[in-house]
Order: structure tokens, then sequence, then C-alpha cells
């Protein structure tokens, strides 16, 4: 027979993998000119050697844990930020080459560079007179 | 000439967003009458405060800060953080086409309350990561402190 006790133990762990699973989305911003895009993404508490920035076919998948540092005896008084991740995704289109991705990492802000490929360069189209 | 939108009164986003500010107003941080200084969600920098038996520790989200900007103040209790946000690469106005603009821009100012036994003459902030952290040392007087039971008997 599950006692209260129980029962606050099973909710304490299924919050605990909540936590570990819930993922915030970290905002970014897109913008594109002739070259490429540019995708810049906050992710504050986020590290270069645990950044993961995928690309699965079509979907580019950015993923980062966040570690905050912090000293194993601290008690959270007021939290905000809950979660102990970041995850986005988003869907390129072909003419963005996913295999030149340029990425930097600077005081938590993620700038990712995507170019697109020779042939998807704009170009000029003749109008001819009919 | 609109049979279509029959179907459809209103804008139902629309009608979603008031009733989401309406939950916020309702269950949100100033809700239930608690803190004037309690922000709405989505604030910068979120802020998480955390204590350990000798101190009083606040971390700022606060990626991409101007460091030259940046201004931690304690006063009467109060912290204040603030500061202005490196700007983005000033990229030329023509032929850029933006589709997402949801990082917050610009200057930002952050108050906390901190808690009566932080020792504000014993401050140590840090910046990495875009992480602000910044550590007050509680005042001596009210360190946990075990008290001894004498045996009277």
């Amino acid at each position: 027979m599950e006692t209260k006790q129980d029962v606050v133990q099973r909710d304490a762990r299924k919050a605990d993998l909540e936590v570990q699973t819930a993922a915030l989305i970290p905002p970014v911003d897109i913008t594109e000119d002739d070259a490429g895009i540019t995708l810049t993404a906050d992710l504050p508490g986020a590290q270069s050697d645990t950044l993961s920035i995928r690309v699965d076919g079509e979907t580019l998948t950015l993923e980062a844990p966040l570690s905050l540092g912090e000293p194993q005896d601290l008690q959270a008084v007021y939290a905000e930020v809950r979660a102990g991740r970041y995850r986005r995704s988003f869907t390129l289109s072909r003419e963005l080459d996913s295999t030149h991705i340029e990425a930097s990492l600077k005081d938590g802000v993620l700038t990712l560079r995507l170019p697109k490929i020779e042939k998807a360069k704009p170009r000029r189209i003749e109008v001819r007179a009919a | 000439m609109y049979p279509s939108l029959q179907r459809f009164p209103g804008d139902l986003f629309a009608d979603f967003d008031e009733l989401q500010q309406q939950l916020e107003r309702l269950l949100g941080p100033r809700g239930q009458s608690s803190s004037i200084r309690a922000v709405q969600r989505g604030t910068f920098p979120a802020v998480n405060v955390g204590v350990t038996p000798d101190a009083v520790e606040i971390y700022a989200f606060a990626p991409g800060i101007d460091l030259a900007s940046l201004d931690v103040s304690v006063d009467k209790g109060l912290l204040t953080i603030a500061g202005r946000r490196k700007s983005t690469a000033s990229e030329p106005a023509d032929k850029v086409t933006v589709y997402a603009r949801e990082r917050v821009d610009g200057e930002f100012r952050r108050v906390v309350s901190l808690p009566e036994h932080a020792d504000p003459d014993r401050v140590d902030a840090s910046y990495g990561d875009g992480i602000l952290k910044i550590k007050i040392q509680k005042r001596e007087a009210s360190r946990p402190r075990r008290i001894e039971v004498k045996d009277a008997r």
C-alpha cells in the first residue's frame, strides 16, 4: 500500500525527470542576406563543449545543457528559469549549405551562419523585350 | 463576399491572447498580492535566487552584455542590475530580410530585494557564459548555529 511518503517521493522523482526532459526554448534572431542566413540565439549558461548543433536531413537542432556552476548545497528560493537544457529546431531549405555551417558561442550568445549553396545565390534574370 | 469567414467568428488568436493576458493577471506574479517588485514572465534578465548556509546567490541569465555598461549595485537591501546588451552586428540595412527578432535588445534594469541577513559589504560578482553570478555573504550573526542543550538534571 502506498503511504503518503511514497507518494511524495514518487512525485519528487517524476518532477526530477520532468526537469531533465523539459527544455527552454531560446529566443532567436534570424536574418537573411544574399549570401545566407544568420541565426543568433540566446543560450546563457551554455558551453561550447556541450553545445550540440545537429543537421538531420532538413532539420537543424540546437541543444545545450545549462550549467550554472552552483554549489552543491544551494537551495533555490526563487527561480524563473527551472529547466536544465535548451532545445530548439528549425527546418532548413535545400538552398542552404548545411555542410558549411559556421558557429561561434560567446557570453552565452550563439551565432550561426548558414551559407547558401553557390547555385542558389541570387542571379539577375534578364527580361527580354517580347 | 466572405462566406468562408462565417466559420471563424472574429480572430481566434486574438481571443486566445486576451485569455492568456487575463490568466496572467489572475495567476501571474502579481495575481495573489505578491511582491510589488515582481516582474512579468519574459523580463530580461531572468533571475534565480538561492541560499547556502553562509551566502545568498543570485544568478541572472544575461547573455551578450556590453560589460562596460554593466552596473551592479546594492543599496538598502535592494540589488540593482542594469546595463545594455551588445548590439547585434550592424548589417547593411538594404537587402537584409528579418524573419525573427525575439531577442531582447537595448538597455535593461532589474531590481531584486535581498533578504535582511545579506551583508552588502561582502558582495562578489562574476560574469561568464552569459550568466551573471552575484554572491552575497550573510551577516555573521545570522548564520545557522547549533545550540547545545545541556542536561539540567
